[in-house]
């Protein structure tokens, strides 16, 4: 499951990243990383980026790159 | 003794060092306000020290330029005391860093801002626990409201003196531990002169060689080889490099130290929340912040056209009455008149819009509005091949084009930057809204000075797409840390509002009043007419007086120039008097977006290079002269379409 197909208020775990190092590289730096929980808080219309709560921090992320984040549901 | 303020972005270092060394330093409430070094020479405690503000940086691993700003300074300039500030609000987040900044092995010490923010969100934190486990000095901080300060300079005072030796906390993996210490022997037996300690150089060799090794200015093969060697081992154990199994561990650890020191709290305080529901609205978010730029706006003129006015007449009368006392016509009255004229710009025309346009604008700022802007118009600036952070520069280019240039430096990619500086220069600056709103709206009313607004973001729109459409590339996307919202103080919105209009004082007052002077002799001894020349091709495509041309000359010192130096020009108290609303119009959009004025131009100059400040430039002067052209194309077929109706 890619982040971009969750709905918002869903609790996921980033399994991993894919594509370009440069995506990977700058969320690593913000501290998500594989293993981390984050949940959508809202989604901007016409194909705008997604906010998510990343261990209490919030974070926008475009369409293309959470088209690259990987995850899975968590209980 | 050099004390360097590190820590994440928007954790108020430079709220911190603007309370220790005064107001040097804009602050404001998003990630990347600070994108190069202040120092300050300060006493605290009755010692001198040298305190320096740098750009935030999530880590050591820089990922664009303001972020390289802080290693460059660290490994290139003797730092005694690193004072690394964490928001204690993000406590896990920020402790990456401290554990990277522990590597480092310098005399360090960890301040736990906001704690304000910490305590109303319910978390609480064992300082001493923590202090313990990290080995370092661990104390509290309020920045924003200057608590904490002196026992924290006392500690810092306290570690220079005495230059205590950091431990690095040990990896909890041995293998990587290993690594470290034969690569760091290695290290010693090489002749490297770097500042650095030789376990931080192994590390952060490991990490990201190449970058240090280019300032090592030694494409020593030799040590190329012994890391390529070191990086490949890291991989084959780990199956990854060094750089993510490093801070995949600093990740772990960090989480396991805020889990031991810190309780947290319940959810989020609700009102930052509801706020965001409603700002952050597919509909009702676009909705309110078109109603917060139109009030902004409104706010703008009807306090600056309400003092302009009055205060111009004023001026108007002292100047007619001059010949009176001095002699009509004599030289000392027109080097009094150009002196007057100069005064009453800056009084009469700059300052009442500049005003409450900077008290506006740092409120939005300090507020936390400009991360909730980035996140609205992402998708729109995605069409513009740009990504929502660009929307900072363009903000901060209502203010002044010269930060917009420089906080392109938060951009990672060159041909980001590139567009972004390009596409910056043409906003509408706040030495513009002088033009735009003395003239046009005080003369033509307010709507027309906001469609010139409206005009503008779409020629800048467009400009983009085609820009971009000529030099496309895959667009990286938007990752944006947002911000809570924060209440601006009034000291600090007073104080940032008087540090930008201090530029205005300082630098372009003295300019516009010698401008006006060199106008008067200009005049006098009638050598403007020569210099109009140079401009008459311009002016004429333009359909305006060529009297007009050195304003516009002088328009490049300082924007302001062109306005108060017209009147003059002009030789007219009242310019409609002169100028019909069609060439208002065209003048001002012509003025808006002509070559950017010096410091703009050498601000794109340090930040791209002379070439690209010269392609930027000669762009400008052409898109000034199509759009004021469809500008005055404009005018003429709504003022025939009027005639008709
Ligand atoms: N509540 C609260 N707000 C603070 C505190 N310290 C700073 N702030 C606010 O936090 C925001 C960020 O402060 P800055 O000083 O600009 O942060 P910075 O670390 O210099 O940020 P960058 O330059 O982007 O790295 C501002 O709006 C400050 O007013 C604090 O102790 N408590
Ligand atoms: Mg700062």
């Amino acid at each position: 499951m890619r982040l971009i197909d969750i709905e918002v208020n869903t609790a996921v775990e980033i399994v991993s990243f894919e594509g370009g190092k440069g995506i990977s590289s700058k969320l690593r730096r913000l501290g998500l990383m594989p293993g981390d929980q984050i949940i959508i808080i809202k989604r901007a219309p016409f194909r705008g980026p997604l906010l998510v709560d990343a261990n209490g921090r919030s974070v926008a992320l475009g369409r293309g790159v959470a088209a690259k984040i990987e995850v899975s549901l968590c209980e | 003794m050099r004390v360097a303020l590190i820590g994440q972005p928007n954790c108020g270092k430079s709220t911190l060092f603007n309370q220790v060394a005064g107001y040097k330093a804009d602050t404001g409430n998003f990630p990347g306000t600070t994108v190069t070094f202040t120092e300050s020479s300060v006493r605290v405690i009755g010692e001198k020290i040298d305190l320096v503000d740098l750009p935030g940086t999530y880590s050591l691993t820089a990922s664009n330029l303001a972020e390289k700003e802080v290693i460059r300074y660290l490994s290139s300039n003797r730092v005694d005391v690193i004072l690394n500030l964490v928001d204690a609000s993000h406590l896990r987040q920020g402790l990456e860093l401290t554990l990277e900044l522990l590597e480092l092995g310098k005399p360090l010490i960890v301040a736990l801002n906001m704690m304000d923010e910490a305590a109303r969100m319910g978390i609480t934190i064992d300082g001493p626990q923590l202090e313990s486990l990290l080995g370092v000095p661990v104390l509290p901080l309020i920045a924003s409201k200057g608590r904490g300060i002196k026992p924290l300079f006392t500690s810092v005072l306290d570690r220079g003196r005495n230059g205590t030796l950091v431990r690095r906390i040990p990896y909890q993996n041995q293998d990587l531990d290993d690594i470290i210490l034969s690569l760091s022997k290695e290290l010693q037996e090489m002749d490297l002169n770097l500042d650095w300690e030789w376990e931080a150089l192994a590390i952060r060799l490991l990490e990201e060689g190449d970058d240090l090794l280019s300032e090592a200015e030694s494409g020593d093969l030799v040590l190329r080889r012994t890391i390529e060697k070191y990086i490949q081992q890291v991989i084959q154990q780990h199956g990854k490099t060094p750089t993510w199994i490093f801070s995949e561990e600093r990740h772990a650890h960090a989480q396991e130290l805020a889990d031991r020191v810190s309780t947290l709290g319940e959810e989020r305080v609700t009102w930052q929340t509801r706020a965001d529901d409603l700002l952050l609205h597919p509909f009702w978010g676009y909705v309110v912040m078109l109603g917060i730029l139109l009030v902004f706006f409104q706010v703008v003129y009807l306090t600056g056209s309400a003092i302009e006015g009055p205060l111009i007449s004023l001026f108007d009368g002292m100047i007619a009455k001059l010949g009176g006392f001095t002699g009509q016509g004599s030289l000392i009255t027109d080097i009094l008149t150009g002196i007057l004229q100069g005064i009453s710009g800056g009084v009469a025309i700059v300052l009442p819009y500049l005003t409450p346009f900077l008290l506006g604008m740092g409120f939005l700022e300090d507020v936390g509005y400009l991360p909730r802007l980035a996140f609205l118009m992402d998708s729109l600036m995605q069409r513009m091949g740009l990504h929502g952070k660009a929307i900072v520069p363009f903000i901060l280019g209502y203010g002044c084009n010269v930060p917009a240039v420089m906080a392109t430096r938060t951009l990672e990619d060159r041909r980001d930057r590139f567009l972004v500086a390009t596409l910056s220069i043409m906003v509408p600056c706040a030495a513009r809204i002088a033009v735009i709103f003395g003239l046009i709206a005080f003369y033509l009313g307010s709507w027309i000075a906001l469609l010139i607004y409206v005009f503008n973001i779409i020629v800048i729109a467009l400009t983009g797409r085609i820009m971009s459409w000529r030099i496309l590339k895959e667009n990286p996307g938007l990752i944006l840390e947002i911000p809570p919202y924060r209440m601006p103080t009034l000291r600090t919105t007073f104080l940032k509002t008087w540090f930008r209009a201090k530029e205005f004082v300082i630098e372009a007052w003295p300019l516009l009043i010698a401008g006006s002077i060199f106008l008067e002799l200009a005049n006098r001894y009638k050598f403007a007419d020569i210099l109009n020349l140079l401009t008459r091709p311009f002016t004429w495509l333009l359909g305006l007086p060529s009297a007009v041309g050195l304003p516009l000359i002088f328009g490049v010192l300082r924007k302001e120039l062109s306005l108060i130096m017209l009147r003059q020009a002009l030789n007219v108290t009242d310019i409609s008097q002169a100028l019909t609303p069609e060439q208002m119009i065209t003048f001002t959009i012509f003025v808006v977006f002509y070559i950017p004025c010096l410091a703009t131009l050498a601000a794109l100059r340090k930040e791209l290079n002379t070439r690209d400040m010269f392609i930027i430039a000669t762009l400008s002067v052409v898109i000034a002269m199509v759009t004021a052209l469809i500008g005055r194309g404009l005018v003429i077929l709504v003022t025939s379409i009027g005639v008709i109706i």
